[in-house]
């Protein structure tokens, strides 16, 4: 069952690096918004050509 | 504020929407084949490429891996460029992705039918496409991680974590379970054994459900049904809240798969806990999904699109209410290995992965071509046949699971087990294998409905540009404190992050040196008496892996007082040592192998082999003729016995260098063996003078491929003998 070894390292490694990017994302302020980006994505950039 | 105008790169989405669609009929239709192989299991009979066992890989490959991998692709290089306002950063990786994952499936779609498989659930592809993979995937990543960082939006949207998640822990996924020692160009042995190679397996197979079909698809959803609805999603928080919930608890609960079987309870139980945990994070995904549709339910009634969202929501909020339900020990012990598990499945992959892909190109497609959809009333009735299709499909397939699981419990009152005969359980279920194959049919109409409506629209359109945008440029956040400071300054700046950065890469260096030495050292047995396989029944056992044999067998008698009275003591631990992979299997189509050693005689097995429904009416298992025909390909035994050593099992340099001589000598005592049946001698003899009279080579019955399977199934859990056992127990005591 050594394996549980390799297994728990990389589990709790991947939880490190994504509690790492959590963290990260807070304090970048990511989350400041919690309702903004959900209507910004709703609108396109795309430019529409009139057409004739 | 500067403007700045781009394209969108639509003509990579374009390529993925006709990959999805192409392998989306492939991957359905060689599912269909095999529904029907339940039901005339001789259908493609002595064509060992279309036999069933190398076939079941496929689909799920195909469906997994082709048809839902190429539908995320495209789903992400679509939302990705818009939700960062940037053109993807590199064509050429982009196209890399594109080409490189076709090419891989290609060789899938080669590789698998003519049996180079290592037998591992979906991670059944050789060493070197394992590599491929992995490079083509890290290829994906950097792409989108580099797209990222010249992004035009600060704030990342919801579905860009998903699909950063994803990315990462398929990658680790992926790596640490194809952890394999090649013997040949396009075989290999896996570096765990028995159980640990049982607990990588699952670790990774679980996770390949949560992070490949599940946490990129919540990430399309939060992308796709706003889209189509025009509505916000129902609530931002809750969509960051399930996602880190979602992420840190998935990866855990993989030894749900791997109830009652020689795994230690410990794990067991630590897989339970977290599998339960499951269902608040899953839940919160599917929820916010549904109720983004608040006040726009009259959509639903003519947009198709939106239609097919909600089945696959409702699909994917059952499966996830399901998996809990199935990782509790008493619904699992009668649940696993039945057709229970099957019904399970395809509610994900038919409804949620299959119906979001459907919506989803329904929706891209008229943008993309600047066309309206061809069709509505064809995409409804597409809707409707597939619906219907997924509710005839894994309705039976519920039914058959419990009555089968059922059956095999059932006692005599004088204690005996009163369905003895495993066929009886089988031939019980065969209606509910014909309703499944006419489910499977409609949901294949249906997409063959799809794929006409599409060629139509896309006729229909202008060929497919990629999109002017224009955007603000991103300003930089700037401190005149940090100015002109590199990323190390920084780092140093902050001594906790950068002992987090720093054991990071100690731990990854320390995992690649110490495993291998603990896995090596784990692999002395515990069971004095289990020795490794000889080279004979070694090969056997990797014709067993290329025939695909696991899948529907399986090798772990579960501690119940059904099976132990049905295939014989339940299996320990101790037993898979040599095990290079585990064989314990998944699906009891057919019934366990772990107890058959000496349990037939070897004539019996070769009728078997050769005509299943001659030693055993009404079975639905095909005919394995090619294995009676063929020889045994001896020239790799040395280097396989080899390899089997570096992974730490016990041939002695003697043994390696006898080992041709005492495969011929075990295929010779099986041959004898099998001149003990008067027909077999008969036909045998009669082979033979044909040949000498005709000058065409004979191959020894010694020396064909269904002795080296002979001795391998004869050797099977032949290695503990119950009373020697307890006589040892008993004088452990005194």
């Amino acid at each position: 069952m050594s394996v549980i070894y390799l297994l728990l390292t990389l589990s709790i490694l991947v939880a490190i690096i994504f509690f790492i990017a959590f963290i990260f994302s807070v304090k970048k302020g990511q989350y400041d918004d919690t309702y903004t980006p959900s209507v910004r994505m709703l609108f396109d950039d795309e430019i529409v050509k009139e057409k004739n | 504020m500067e403007m700045q105008q781009f394209y969108y790169d639509n003509k990579i989405v374009k390529k993925f929407i006709y990959a999805t669609l192409l392998w989306g009929i492939v991957g359905f239709s060689v599912g269909l084949l095999l529904a029907f192989m339940f039901l005339f299991p001789n259908l493609t009979d002595d064509i060992s490429w279309l036999s069933f066992g190398r076939l079941r890989p496929l689909h799920t490959n195909a469906v997994i891996f082709a048809f839902v991998g190429n539908a995320i692709y495209a789903g992400i290089y679509y939302s990705l460029q818009r939700l960062l306002k940037a053109r993807m950063a590199s064509d050429f990786l982009s196209n890399f992705n594109f080409w490189g994952w076709q090419l891989i499936i290609v060789a899938a779609a080669i590789t698998l039918p003519l049996g180079y498989s290592t037998s591992k659930e979906y991670a059944e592809l050789e060493w070197p496409i394992d590599i491929a993979i992995a490079l083509v995937w890290v290829a994906f990543g950097v792409n989108m991680i580099w797209t990222i960082l010249q992004r035009r939006q600060r704030h990342l949207y919801v579905a860009i974590w998903f699909y950063l998640g994803t990315f990462v822990t398929v990658t680790v996924l992926h790596i640490f379970n194809s952890l394999a020692l090649p013997v040949g160009a396009l075989k290999s042995y896996s570096v765990y054994a028995g159980v640990q190679d049982a607990l990588v397996q699952w670790w990774y197979g679980h996770n390949a459900v949560a992070f490949f079909l599940t946490t990129p698809f919540l990430g399309l959803m939060y992308y796709f049904v706003p889209k189509a609805a025009n509505r916000p999603v129902y609530s931002y928080r809750l969509s960051i809240v399930h996602f880190w919930s979602l992420i840190f608890i998935y990866i855990w609960a993989g030894p749900h798969h791997l109830l009652y079987t020689s795994l230690p309870d410990w794990a067991q139980n630590l897989g339970v806990a977290f599998s339960v945990m499951l269902l608040a994070p899953s839940w919160g995904g599917m929820i916010n999904g549904l109720l983004t549709l608040r006040g726009a339910w009259d959509k639903v009634r003519t947009d198709p699109v939106l239609k097919f969202f909600v089945v696959a929501i409702t699909g994917y909020g059952m499966a996830t209410f399901e998996g809990p339900l199935l990782s509790l020990k008493n619904v699992n012990a009668i649940a696993h290995y039945s057709d229970w598990i099957i019904a399970h499945v395809h509610v994900g992959a038919m409804a949620w992965n299959g119906f979001f892909t459907f919506g989803m190109i329904y929706w891209m497609v008229p943008r993309m071509f600047k066309t309206k959809i061809y069709s509505v009333a064809l995409a409804n009735a597409h809707f409707w046949i597939g619906t219907l299709g997924i509710i005839l499909y894994t309705l039976p397939m519920y039914v058959a699971g419990f009555v089968q699981a059922s059956m095999w419990k059932q006692f005599n009152p004088d204690g005996t087990l009163a369905y003895g005969n495993f066929l009886e359980t089988v031939n019980e279920i065969v209606p509910m294998y014909w309703m499944r194959a006419i489910g499977g049919s409609m949901f294949i109409v249906g997409a063959f409905i799809m794929l006409y409506n599409m060629v139509r629209t896309i006729k229909s359109g202008s060929d497919v540009t990629d999109d002017l945008a224009e955007a603000p440029a991103l300003q930089k956040v700037s401190k005149y404190r940090t100015k002109g400071e590199g990323w190390h300054t920084w780092l140093e700046r902050k001594p906790i992050k950068l002992t987090i950065y720093a054991t990071i890469v100690i731990l990854i260096g320390g995992v690649v040196q110490i495993v291998p030495t603990l896995l090596v050292k784990s692999n002395i047995p515990t069971i004095s008496n289990v020795k490794p396989y000889s080279p004979l029944e070694l090969e056997g056992r990797d014709i067993y892996i290329r025939e695909g044999c696991v899948g529907c067998h399986s090798q772990m008698i579960r501690p119940f007082r059904s099976e132990v009275e049905r295939y014989g003591e339940y299996s320990k631990a101790g037993e898979f040592v040599y095990d290079h992979p585990f064989l314990w299997g998944s699906k009891r189509t057919g019934p366990d192998l772990q107890r058959i050693g000496a349990k037939y005689s070897d004539s019996w097995h070769l009728n078997h082999m050769y005509d299943p429904q001659s030693t055993s009416p009404g079975s639905i298992m095909p005919g394995y003729k090619w294995l009676v025909r063929d020889q045994l390909d001896k020239s790799s035994t040395v280097a396989k016995m080899k390899a089997m050593v570096t992974l730490g099992v016990p041939y002695t340099e003697e043994g390696i260098a006898n080992a041709q001589q005492h495969m011929t000598a075990q295929g010779t005592q099986i041959e004898k063996n099998l001149y003990a049946d008067p027909d077999f001698v008969k036909n045998y003899e009669a082979d033979k003078k044909y040949a000498q009279e005709n000058g065409e080579p004979f191959i020894e019955m010694r020396n064909r491929e269904i002795v080296a399977l002979i001795a391998y199934l004869q050797r099977l859990g032949t290695d503990i003998k119950v009373k020697d056992i307890q006589a040892a127990l008993l004088t452990n005591k005194k």
